[in-house]
């Protein structure tokens, strides 16, 4: 009774988490007559619209620039958040508590705020529509959730785990690399995860830091997806671009998933 | 093998609490130095600074006659153990053992026979290959010890290694501890808070209360002949009685009645459980040595070989800050009792039953003196 009622939840969690994303699968695969017709199953099924999205130079060439943009993003935000979540946890320094709260105080500020005094820094320093231009402002806004949740994970392992890799004949830096990295591990893939999304769905920076194909990204290039004349209706495109863009997203949290092995540190103390 | 020699070795920590005050010690090359004394006492502040892992706040640590105070934990090639084990949980047991020797660049094929050869010192052939979460209580045990011996260390460093386990594999853990330190002969500290490893185990006992150092010897030695109350009551177990007892016209006026001895102050009496015995059982020359008074046991536990008779004498009850810190240390703390609380060791042919009066005896020979004020042994006079 009681797994049949959790079970009931669940579905209805997943439906309602679910329909939008099949509603834009089911848009995507509609022929452009029958795109406004408001059935949920499509009626012609056609992948003409994905034909379209990567005959174009425009969207190839965005998703490259996405990948690589969310990738570098991602490595820089989770070393840094490293070595910062590591001295958060595991040293008393004066002004800790400013930090931590200042790193927070970064992620909780409109960002819209900081668009048009970071184009003009852009603009001065050269890196506006360039792929740094867009890795640093998100190595910066992702740096405080790396951290928050990184120093969360290195707070379980238990400290004496590292004076038994000093007592065995490791530096710090050893003790670091070879033991704590290792079971940080799962927090270190949990970080990358919530870092790369955020990198990759970004739109605001992507559409107001960027103008050429040089560094546009996927969603900034989605929104200049016309149809081929202006009558017709983009619609289609658009959603077969989306579908297209969620994959990788997919594929990441796939891949990490298995590493993100609950658990990994039992056994290293009593228990 | 090294000789540790600690000068004058005092930790305060940054809030102001000195953990370790002016230990001063030397450890012997190859000695088995044990470490006890109530919890917080700086045991583990002591171990941690010999190991490098707490920095040291003044005065000096030598090994070999080199001032290490500044050296880096690795550079002093100690291998430590710990209550927690901390095993290394992502890796094998296989790497875990050769862990220390990757660290130190040893040729693999040396790395694999040192560790098939630890494996087989310890009997963890069989599951080498496992990770730690997948091991017994006793096999991580022998983990840890196998990680620090495998490296053939300066000294061994233990803390507590042995309170994670049940009662039965404890007992078979520390002959096998007793065993390899002998088998190798590494200087080893060892910190516990068990009695019987106090006893069995060191060549020396050092027993520290609140970061000062009370006395150190011989475990029979300290037995034998304790300081001050505190050793007195910290080593034995169950640990000594005591007793208020005043000077009087006849001697020592004490609730077993007047002991023979001579002093001018009162004094706390310290009568160990095994120097009662019980009246019917011994013979008049002896019996004539000690006094007999008669009790009424509220609590006779039989342990197969002894009994334990717990009864209660009417006085004024031993009272001084060492007594009350060991009774909070063990949990004792404020028996709801009026008079004291006595327990004595009898033969298990013994009659003594519960709620059956008995008439005891107790050897005055043997009896401890301590000044109530300070603690320290009292001396009788003219004796
Ligand atoms: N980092 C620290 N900062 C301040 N005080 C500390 C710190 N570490 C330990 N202490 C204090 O130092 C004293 C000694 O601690 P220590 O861990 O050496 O005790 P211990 O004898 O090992 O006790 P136990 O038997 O419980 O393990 C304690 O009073 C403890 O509160
Ligand atoms: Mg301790």
């Amino acid at each position: 009774m009681k797994t049949l009622r959790w079970g009931l939840i669940d579905l209805l969690v997943v439906v309602y988490a679910l329909v939008p994303v099949l509603w834009i699968v089911s848009l995507s695969l509609k022929t452009p007559a029958t795109l406004t017709d408001g059935k949920f199953i499509p009626q012609e099924w056609t992948l003409e619209h994905y034909r379209a999205i990567f005959s174009t130079d425009m969207f190839l060439r965005a998703l490259v620039n996405s990948i690589g943009i969310a990738l570098i993003a991602t490595a820089i935000a989770v070393v840094l958040g490293m070595l910062a979540a590591y001295a958060i946890a595991r040293l008393s320094f004066p002004g800790k508590r400013v930090l931590v709260g200042l790193s927070l105080l970064i992620a909780m500020f409109p960002q819209i705020s900081l668009i048009s005094p970071l184009f003009d820094i852009e603009r001065q320093l050269g890196l506006f529509d360039t792929w740094a231009g867009l890795i640093i402002p998100y190595v910066t806004f992702a740096l405080p959730l790396a951290i928050y949740t990184l120093s969360a994970f290195f707070r379980q392992i238990p400290w004496e785990l590292e004076k038994a890799a000093q007592m065995d004949g490791a530096t710090q830096a050893q003790a670091f690399r070879r033991v704590i990295v290792p079971l940080a591990a799962p927090g270190v893939f949990t970080t990358a995860i919530l870092v790369f999304i955020f990198a990759w769905n970004d739109f605001l920076f992507a559409i107001s830091l960027t103008s050429t194909e040089r560094s546009r990204t996927v969603p900034a290039t989605l929104s200049f997806f016309t149809g081929a004349s202006q009558f017709e209706d983009p619609t289609g495109a658009i959603s077969a671009a989306a579908v297209v863009i969620t994959i990788p997203v997919v594929l990441f949290v796939l891949f990490f998933q298995r590493r993100i092995v609950a658990g990994l540190t039992s056994g290293a103390v009593k228990g | 093998m090294a000789e540790i020699v600690l000068d004058k070795v005092t930790k305060s920590f940054p809030d102001g609490t000195v953990a370790v005050r002016e230990f001063d010690l030397t450890i012997a090359d190859g000695e088995f130095l044990i470490l006890v004394g109530p919890s917080g006492c700086g045991k583990s502040t002591t171990l941690n600074m010999i190991a490098g892992l707490e920095e040291i706040t003044t005065g000096e640590l030598r090994i070999d006659g080199r001032r290490v105070n500044e050296k880096a934990p690795k550079d002093r090639d100690m291998a430590m153990v710990f209550q927690s084990y901390a095993l290394y949980p992502n890796m094998s047991v296989r790497e875990n053992i050769a862990f220390p020797l990757r660290l130190r660049k040893v040729a693999p094929d040396v790395v694999s026979s040192k560790v098939d050869e630890m494996a087989r010192l310890l009997e963890l052939s069989q599951v080498l290959d496992r990770k730690p979460a997948n091991l017994s209580g006793g096999q991580r045990q022998r983990v840890a010890m196998g990680r620090a011996i495998v490296r053939d260390p300066k000294a061994f460093l233990m803390d507590e290694p042995l309170s994670n386990l049940d009662a039965k594999l404890r007992v078979q853990m520390r002959t096998l501890v007793s065993r390899l330190q002998r088998r190798l002969g590494t200087t080893t500290v060892y910190v516990t808070h068990d009695q019987t490893e106090a006893m069995t185990l060191g060549d020396r006992l050092v027993v520290m209360r609140g970061g000062v150092v009370q006395q150190i010897g011989p475990p029979q030695e300290l037995y034998d002949s304790p300081a001050n109350l505190f050793v007195a009551g910290f080593i034995g177990s169950p640990p000594m009685n005591f007793l208020y007892a005043t000077p009087g016209a006849d001697g020592l006026e004490s609730p077993l009645g007047t002991l023979p001895l001579r002093f001018s102050q009162p004094v706390i009496l310290g009568a160990r459980p095994e120097h009662f015995a019980d009246a019917a059982m011994i013979d008049e020359e002896t019996r004539r040595r000690g006094i007999e008074f008669d009790a009424t046991p509220d609590v006779v536990e039989s342990m197969g070989s002894d009994k334990y008779a717990y009864f209660v004498v009417q006085g004024p009850r031993a009272t001084s800050a060492e007594l009350e810190e060991l009774a909070a240390d063990s949990g004792a703390a404020d028996l709801p009792t009026d008079g004291t609380q006595l327990v004595a060791r009898l033969p298990a042919a013994s009659d003594a039953r519960e709620n059956q009066p008995i008439r005891l005896w107790f050897d005055v020979a043997r009896a401890h003196a301590f000044d109530p004020q300070t603690g320290q042994v009292a001396t009788a006079d003219g004796r």
